[in-house]
């Protein structure tokens, strides 16, 4: 970047946009796009936010590049570019949390809590059974996947070496791709060759959860692991600690807010499954307190289920559907509330 | 050390799990009173199979179960195609199917639950009317016949206020608006049953055989399921499509041209279906494969006919006491009613009720 | 003393060469990660063979048997799902990435630090959401609201082959649906780049402001060299999820067997994973079979994606000063 762009003022210091700029730009931009939409038709909500984001670019970019020169100006134009993507990204956020919300709260109900499917036609019920279901079923199969995909992070970031490692790495991609109505499929065979024919079982739905849970845990735990400083390493050798407790003390402590964000962000993935788990784990509509026998409920085959089949009224199926769906979200919500709270304790102080 | 740490947290998720098992207050101990069940009946039946007849098993499992506290069934809607496979390999001890087994399929020793010289017994126990819906800015009434139908949904006739639609609708104020077709993205009974009336009454626009899955050689939208189709139509503008008609909410339904009169999708027209059908040849006097008269007089031509698979010898005399008492219940006339009311089925006439009783009485 | 903080291996123990007396420890942890690793392997035979074995009736049927019992002769059946999976998936990349690395900018460079963590939770909120719900919210909701934008785009800018009219009535396009997508892997390349950029050595970013680079031009100099792998494996996470999802597309999107480019039309190319879900249900016998041969071609898929973006980033690694 030479400086070939030496404004008329001519200073690196002076040259600059004053302060009330931005504001400003902003607030004319929103006004001079809505204005601009209400005489176009009626007004439209998306149409007035991109017109000012763009208007608040070219403005933006035009005055400053004027004042301050380009690279300030492109410096700005980026500026608004991330903010731009932050609050784009709030957009279906919001969007899906309104609806799921105003749909879902009608039957939020202690019925919902006490009550499961069984005997039950049209209106009141509840998903005790498939609230059960699914914090069973998830719950071991993040008991299963969480130390195998740990360890193998650990195993190649900071042992593996040679065929092997570069194996496993080659089938963690290959595991990332399968569809998750073959992994159910997969346990549902598994389970029939060992238990004869039929057999479906919330542990056989954990079977097939994990096998779509593992590669997500060791991608974004070895990534992580990767990134840990080697001088941490070396300066806990050179105490003279060995090496499993300088992995488990000092690596993982590091990286640990990484990691389990990247383990919620995993249970998150499979805790709406509704396809391996629709095959593997079965269907019925009462509660099975028993984990290796028997079909059992979970909220995604409840949602499905109630969203898709609908009996008269079906208002009461749509609405019984997005309860079970807020629940869900309430329930992962509370998981990365709980997962940031572990993180915290593990993790080291540290200026960031 | 992270045992103290995690153990905050893991409590808290046992704890939740705990407090969830305990309570599911409309649960009685079921197995603990059995004993007492005044039909003497116990035990546990699975079945599998088409999710169309999904809420009428639902209603009729609440309803057996209620009379028989001992028994619990378990119906999984995982779709005709599981259900025939789960049946046949003795995973379920009976299925529900959108279509009566093949001959190909038939035959004694192929179904493992069944005893070894035992055949499949099809029996039409749900039949469903599915009402072609559409939502058309100031039309309420629309009649239509076999052949425009087909044109609408082959692509052929693209807008509302075609001569041909017009015809069928005099002093209907028809819309210039491009028409939207939505059909069915699953492969589903609807579909198989919607296509066999347009290519027996329409054949000469409709040149495609019946199937599950619409031919990707005609356009239009595909939605999944009746609820995505419903959806689809309903949010949408000038848009038609098919599904159940239970389902069809406030959306409008049209009037089906057969012979000279036009028909709506009402039970009573549907459950003449199944009375005009003709039995498949070459089963047994017990098995009521139907095969199904699309241009008959005096019937909704337009209707899903579901069928309960069983066997006529169970290897297991306790199962097969189970299964005669439910499908029994199923194909009564008090259970025909209860599903009617809450899945909005057409329930089966009296005669095929009494000929479906006899062979219900059949199985040992 | 930079150099080290870059080096993306492992120690490869020079220490260990000093004679120590074996620890205990150390032999149970690298049983104990070695058998971790040994384990993935067998999961993932377990896995491979099954689909093999299912698939294998298909794959060896003849075209005759396949019309008459399948869905088709299998190639000119699979081809059209191919494509619409890579397809959607491109779009969704598209779409996703570069508003993902905008956000995770702004949560480790550009917010507050005393917010960044709490709107790193929001982002991560996206995640929480179910698929299902993704695609009821998808299919009633934002396709009805984006049926407009098609309906425009056909209009004005249809001599352009992506946006070739008709446009579809109700939304359910190959647009809403990589849309969709979009929105449900931008929690998962966000969040994996945001912990990336901010192990980024604070001594290059210093040294980056300190001569005289605006914000933006740190970050091109300072971040995004030292993130780009991880950047790369963050898309390779969301893509993997792209290509592999069943629900939301198959309730969203307007599918059929056919090869368009357009991506606002009524007809749009089917997935692989919704066009399993959508059929699984009522299939029997040899369409099964047909089936899951489709599922192993997803996988073959997934594994040239992914094999061609390590290959990406082993290219840019050698030319790239970071490493």
């Amino acid at each position: 970047m030479t400086a070939t762009a030496l404004s008329k003022s001519d200073s690196l210091t002076a040259g600059q946009l004053p302060r009330w700029s931005t504001p400003a730009t902003v607030v004319g931009s929103i006004a001079l796009a809505v204005l601009v939409t209400l005489l176009l038709g009626p007004f439209n909500v998306g149409l007035a936010a991109v017109l000012a984001f763009v208007i608040y670019q070219v403005v933006t970019y035009c005055s400053s590049g004027l004042v301050e020169g380009p690279r300030r100006a492109t410096d700005r134009l980026m500026t608004g570019f991330i903010i731009g993507a932050f609050l784009l990204a709030l957009v279906p956020l919001i969007w899906v949390a309104a609806t799921t919300l105003a749909n879902g709260l009608g039957r939020f109900d202690l019925a919902f809590f006490n009550n499961s499917m069984r005997n039950v036609d049209g209106v009141g019920g509840g998903a005790v059974h498939a609230i059960y279901g699914t914090l069973m079923i998830t719950g071991v199969a993040t008991l299963i996947s969480v130390p195998v995909g740990l360890l193998t992070a650990i195993y190649l970031s900071e042992y593996g070496r040679g065929h092997l490692a570069r194996g496993i790495t080659f089938f963690v991609d290959v595991m990332t791709g399968i569809p998750s109505i073959v992994a159910g499929l997969f346990a549902y065979a598994l389970m029939t060759l060992l238990l004869g024919p039929g057999t479906v079982s919330g542990f056989s739905g954990s079977l097939a959860l994990s096998v779509l849970m593992i590669p997500v845990v060791v991608r974004s735990t070895e990534e992580l692991l990767r990134i840990v400083p080697n001088e941490l390493r070396e300066a806990s050798y050179a105490l003279g600690v060995p090496k499993w407790r300088t992995i488990l003390r000092i690596v993982l402590p590091t990286a640990v807010s990484g990691i389990v964000a990247g383990v919620i962000l995993a249970i998150a993935r499979i805790i709406g499954e509704t396809a391996p788990l629709m095959v593997a784990a079965g269907f019925t509509q009462s509660i099975n307190m028993s984990f290796f026998s028997g079909p059992m409920m979970t909220l995604p085959t409840f949602v499905y289920d109630q969203y898709a089949y609908r009996g008269l009224p079906p208002e009461a199926f749509v609405d019984r559907a997005w309860t079970g769906a807020l629940i869900l979200i309430l329930i992962v919500m509370a998981l990365n509330l709980i997962g940031r709270l572990v993180a915290k304790r593990f993790a080291p102080k540290s200026g960031r | 050390m992270f045992s103290k740490k995690l153990a905050a947290p893991l409590a808290l998720v046992a704890a939740s799990v705990i407090a969830f098992s305990g309570c599911a207050a409309n649960e009685a101990a079921a197995p603990a009173t059995s004993g007492g069940a005044a039909s003497g009946l116990n035990g546990r039946l699975t079945g599998k199979g088409a999710s169309s007849m999904s809420v009428a098993q639902t209603t009729w499992i609440a309803a057996f179960q209620t009379a028989n506290p001992g028994v619990t069934i378990n119906y999984s809607p995982d779709g005709s195609g599981a259900g025939r496979e789960a049946f046949a390999s003795g995973a379920v001890q009976y299925a529900g199917s959108d279509r009566a087994l093949k001959d190909e399929e038939m035959g004694a020793g192929k179904f493992a639950v069944c005893a070894p010289d035992s055949n499949a017994l099809n029996l039409p126990v749900y039949v469903s009317p599915i009402a072609i819906i559409y939502k058309v800015d100031g039309v309420t009434d629309l009649k239509l016949d076999a052949d425009t139908t087909a044109k609408i949904f082959a692509g052929k006739i693209t807008t509302w206020n075609d001569p041909a639609i017009a015809a069928l609708n005099p002093g209907a104020n028809l819309p210039s608006a491009t028409i939207t077709a939505v059909h069915r993205s699953d492969d589903s009974g609807t579909t198989e049953n919607f296509t066999d009336y347009l290519a027996q009454a329409a054949p000469s626009v409709w040149n495609q055989k019946s199937a599950g899955i619409w031919p990707d050689a005609f356009p239009g939208e595909a939605a999944k399921g009746t609820a995505g189709v419903v959806g689809a139509v309903q949010s949408g503008n000038n848009t038609i499509g098919y599904a159940d008609e239970s389902q069809a909410g406030s959306l409008g339904k049209a009037q089906i041209k057969v012979g000279n009169e036009f028909f709506g999708p009402t039970a009573e027209a549907a459950a003449k279906l199944v009375d005009n059908a003709t039995k498949v040849s070459g089963r047994s006097a017990n098995d009521w494969a139907l095969k199904l008269d699309r241009t008959a007089q005096g019937q909704y031509p337009i209707a899903l006919v579901s069928y309960a698979l069983v066997c006529e010898h169970y290897a297991d005399s306790s199962v097969a006491n189970l299964v005669k008492s439910y499908v029994g219940y199923i194909a009564s006339d008090a259970g025909q009613k209860a599903a009617q009311a809450k899945a909005g089925n057409a329930p089966l006439s009296a005669d095929m009720q009494a000929k479906l009783k006899t062979s219900i009485d059949s199985i040992k | 003393m930079s150099t080290a903080t870059h080096t993306r291996q492992a120690p490869e123990d020079d220490l260990a060469l000093v004679p120590a007396k074996p620890r205990i420890g150390d032999k149970v942890f690298t049983g104990l990660s070695t058998g971790a690793g040994i384990a993935i392997f067998v999961i993932l035979a377990a896995v491979a063979l099954f689909l093999i074995a299912q698939a294998f009736p298909a794959l060896t049927s003849t075209p005759e048997m396949l019309q008459s019992r399948g869905y088709g002769p299998f190639w000119s059946w699979v081809a059209p799902f191919a494509f619409g999976t890579v397809y959607s998936a491109f779009w969704a990349l598209v779409f996703a990435v570069p508003v993902a690395i905008g956000i995770a900018l702004f949560i480790s460079h550009y917010a507050p630090r005393r917010l960044a963590s709490g709107l790193g939770y929001v982002i991560d909120l996206l995640a929480a959401v179910p698929s299902v719900v993704y695609g009821l919210w998808g299919a009633n909701t934002f396709a009805a609201a984006l049926q407009p934008l098609h309906a425009w785009l056909a209009t004005y800018l249809g001599w352009f082959p992506l946006f070739t009219p008709p446009a579809s009535g109700t939304g359910r396009s190959m647009l809403t649906t990589s849309l969709v997508l979009a929105v449900m892997i931008l929690p998962i390349i966000t969040s994996l780049c945001r912990e990336v950029f901010l192990q980024t050595p604070k001594l290059h970013e210093e040294a980056a402001l300190a001569l005289g680079a605006t914000r933006w031009e740190m970050i091109c100099m300072a971040v995004f060299p030292f993130a780009r792998a991880g950047i790369v494996s963050a898309v390779m996470l969301g893509l993997g999820r792209a290509l592999g999802e069943t629900m939301a597309v198959a309730m969203v999107l307007s599918g059929a067997g056919v090869i368009k480019f357009d991506i606002i039309g009524q007809q749009n190319p089917n997935t692989i994973a919704a066009t399993i879900a959508l059929n699984f249900p009522d299939a029997s016998g040899l369409r099964i079979n047909q089936l899951i041969a489709g599922g192993l071609i997803l996988f073959v898929i997934t594994l040239a994606v992914n094999m061609l973006a390590r290959w990406i980033v082993r290219r840019r690694a050698a030319f790239s000063g970071a490493n």
